[in-house]
This record gives C-alpha cells, structure tokens and sequence, in this order.
C-alpha cells in the first residue's frame, strides 16, 4: 500500500514539529520518495541517530508501507 | 532459528568480518537499487567486504532490522559498527566521510582521502 505524500509530512511533524520538510515523489507511484527534513532536534545527533529519528516517526510504515524514502536530514542553519 | 539466535549470528559475523554489507541479493546480482548503489561504492573503494544476502534468509531479513532499530536494507557495518543504510552511505562517500572512516578503522581502500 502505498503512502500519501501528506500523512508522511504529517507524521514527520508530529515527532518533529520544527521540521521543515521538502518530499518529492521520485516515480509518480506514490511508492518511491525523496525527503529532505531539517530540524533541531538533529543537532548534535549522528546521521545515523537523525535517521532513526525519522524513521521513528513514520510509526514502522518504513520498510512496509513506504518501499522507498530516500533521506537527507540536517540541522537549520543559524 | 529464534531472533535472539539470529542477533548472536549477525553480532559474529559483524565482528569477524571487517566491512559486511546486509544486501538484497550478491554482489554480481543486487535484487535492489539501493543494495546495488552499495555495492558499486564497495567496489570502487577496492574494499575487501563479505555480503549476507537477506533475501536466502527471513530470520536474518527480520533480524537485521532489530539488531540495529534500522529499518531497511542494505546495511552496511564497519568492525562491528553500524555505519549506515544507502543514504547515509553514499553521502559520506561523496564528502569522503566514509574514506576517512575506513582509514581511522585501519582498513584498506584504493582512493586516498583528499586533503584540501
């Protein structure tokens, strides 16, 4: 089953809610997609650490749901 | 084989072999774009790695998403440590991250680390 473009956001933003987030729909299948989030909560954080952040939110959709979601995480500049 | 049996496996296994990429499918056939991006960064590094084809075992499929609270696959552990799934890798590999890592690790590559 693929995911809505907006419950990912939304989920994003109900761990993160300073989160800026851009996603982009790769292959138009609703399957496959890019997100860049950025937040404060990553600050001091490996990449690895702000990855699961992430992956804590989408609420075990990862890997299921959602196939694919290529992600780039970092923290706001000051 | 129960998931506490798989952990101990992938903990040897993690710990025996320097560089263990989990993929989906060999190296010679990835059943997977991001597995296949791993390799191909393996293979330009000149890496000695081992590969655990997740898709010959679904103990070890599930087991490697547990062991690491990571989702996803491929997997990539550098003596013993979790370095990071295909985003993260390729990352540090375009900002030679992931070089300077297997330098620090003592571990041999064929692309020196830049210095500015």
């Amino acid at each position: 089953m693929p995911m809505d473009e907006n419950e990912i956001v939304l989920l994003i933003k109900k761990k993160l809610p300073d989160a800026e987030i851009s996603i982009r729909d790769l292959a138009g299948d609703g399957d496959h997609y890019s997100a860049n989030v950025i937040s404060e909560a990553f600050r001091g954080k490996t990449r690895v650490q702000q990855h699961q952040l992430v992956y804590e939110a989408l609420e075990g959709n990862m890997g299921g749901a959602l196939h694919a979601l290529a992600l780039q995480t970092s923290v706001p500049e000051s | 084989m129960s998931e506490q049996k798989v952990h101990e496996w992938i903990g040897k296994k993690v710990a025996n072999d320097d560089v263990v990429v989990f993929m989906k499918g060999t190296r010679q056939f990835p059943q997977c774009g991001f597995s296949s991006q791993v390799v191909q960064i393996m293979e330009y590094l000149g890496l000695e790695y081992s590969e655990v084809n997740v898709l010959d075992d679904l103990g070890i499929r599930d087991g490697i998403k547990t062991y690491t609270n990571w989702p996803t696959i491929p997997q990539l552990y550098v003596k013993g440590e979790f370095v990071g799934g295909c985003d993260i890798i390729r990352e540090m590999f375009q900002d030679g991250e992931l070089q300077e890592l297997l330098t620090s690790k003592d571990i041999t590559h064929n692309k020196q680390t830049q210095t500015a």
